[in-house]
């Protein structure tokens, strides 16, 4: 579903991705990981046109994501976008956070809008916050509610970019409960996290960036089992070991 | 010192109409002057952060000229040479026939000058919401100018309240300066009353008072509306 073939990026004459090639089928989910300043979440932004490439092809569903003309805002709006700090709008009640891109965006009633966002707020179990900002929340009800907005749209597959990275220890679980249901929902799904543990769960492939390239991209149980390179190893002992 | 006090004469006709005259033109000069300021201040403002480099640099242009050039200078060039710089008919008409010319001019010259500076407080607004919501909301499907209508300007607006209240008070304080191309506002009417009455003490003392009354006016109606529009747990709101 989504195609990323031969993606090189450059900061002026710095590279930061280099000859990236991979893909998420539908249904699937794909953990990114690797070092910080790998390239990891520079990659996943490309996905939906957040940040331009200069070389190579992404496509999401046929449609091609780095092609000039292309409609991006159209694109995005079939895309979840999830982020490492929530970046929920502040001004406005979880319910308006979640009901604006349905109604601006999609088009959809304000009864309709309203509906969907009662029933995704009822299954992530904050019903009870509908009418607070989201200033009154905990960073992990923040990521629970930006994972509903995302998902308010219908979206055909969802990116998380470090989605627990921002949140106290003790939060962590709650939000990678709820990508873990939707990733056994059919839910395709592509996550930079370090959260190994989810990685195991529910990864169908891990893909490992060092330094701007994909180094392994690989059924999950095989890279934890053995992974091919020395630096998916040497990472791996780093985070794994304590 | 020998100096005849006299508090009444401020409350003394014609003298009492002179200062009530003034604090009317000072009104008008201001709040008409608001009205350009906050409009072309936030077109201006909106159209340095876009991503459209001409438009950012016309934007940037205008704020470096109107902001960098004395207000007092900038009324002169407005009143005397602007209309010799225009067609003729044009300019014939501006110096004969436009009704309330000294107050036209005071009005688009602290109008203009003072939008420039709105145009900074609505950039450094916009600049301090920062990419990341700009980006949850482009990732979120909408198009730029609903990111911008949604969730760029409805939050930093919010932030500049502050800042724009000294704006605000400002702009009361500058249109004094109109009283160099003649037009009578409060502190003009007060300079007429000393050198009639030669109580330049209460003259002035009656404009100081009033002044500061406006201003602290103002700065009440701006607290009401940060409080009004305060955001619930963002950014240093309570």
């Amino acid at each position: 579903m989504i195609k990323i073939e031969k993606l090189s990026k450059w900061y002026g004459d710095f590279q930061v991705l280099i000859d990236c090639t991979t893909q998420v089928n539908a249904a699937e989910v794909v953990v990114v990981c690797g070092p910080s300043g790998s390239g990891k979440s520079t990659l996943i932004k490309c996905v939906n046109g957040l940040e331009p490439a200069q070389e190579g092809r992404i496509t999401v569903e046929g449609m091609e994501v780095t092609g000039r003309g292309t409609d991006l805002t159209r694109l995005r709006a079939r895309i979840g976008m999830v982020f490492q700090h929530f970046e929920l709008y502040p001004h406005m009640t979880v319910r308006e956070n979640l009901c604006l891109a349905q109604q601006k965006v999609l088009g959809r009633s304000r009864d309709e809008a309203v509906a969907k966002t009662e029933a995704l707020l009822d299954r992530v179990g904050l019903s009870q916050h509908i009418d607070k900002h989201p200033g009154a929340l905990s960073g992990g009800q923040q990521q629970r509610v930006a994972i509903c907005r995302a998902l308010a749209m219908d979206p055909i597959a969802m990116l998380f970019d470090e989605p627990t990275s921002a949140l106290d220890p003790e939060m962590i679980n709650e939000v990678l409960d709820v990508m873990v249901e939707l990733a056994r929902d059919g839910m395709t799904m592509m996550v930079v996290t370090h959260e190994m543990g989810f990685a195991r769960k529910v990864a169908d492939r891990v893909v490992f960036m060092d330094a701007g390239a994909i180094v392994e991209d690989r059924p999950t149980e095989e890279f934890f089992g053995a992974p091919d390179t020395d630096r998916a190893k040497d990472f791996l002992s780093k985070i794994l070991n304590h | 010192m020998n100096y005849n006090w006299n508090w009444g004469v401020l409350f003394q006709e014609p003298y009492l109409g002179w200062l009530i005259m003034g604090v009317q033109w000072t009104f008008a000069v201001a709040l008409a002057a608001w009205v350009i300021a906050l409009s072309v201040g936030i077109l201006v403002g909106v159209g340095r952060t876009l991503p459209s480099r001409p438009i950012a640099f016309l934007c940037t242009a205008y704020v470096e000229i109107f902001r960098n050039v004395p207000l007092l200078l900038q009324l002169f060039l407005w009143y005397f040479v602007m209309p010799e710089l225009v067609p003729n008919d044009v300019g014939q008409w501006i110096k004969r026939d436009m009704p309330n010319p000294e107050y036209l001019t005071a009005v688009i010259a602290l109008g203009l000058y003072t939008a420039s500076r709105v145009a900074e407080q609505v950039r450094a607004g916009i600049e301090s919401v920062g990419s990341g919501l700009t980006n949850a909301a482009f990732a979120n499907g909408f198009s730029v100018t609903q990111t911008y209508r949604y969730v760029l300007l409805p939050i930093s607006f919010r932030l500049i309240v502050p800042p724009m209240t000294s704006e605000f008070l400002t702009i009361f304080k500058n249109s004094s300066l109109a009283l160099t191309i003649g037009l009578l506002e409060l502190t003009a009417q007060s300079q007429q009353i000393a050198e009639y009455t030669f109580n330049g003490f209460e003259a002035y003392t009656a404009a100081t008072v009033i002044y500061v009354c406006i201003a602290l006016m103002a700065t009440v109606v701006m607290q009401v509306v940060e409080r009004y529009t305060r955001i619930p747990g963002y950014m240093g709101s309570k």
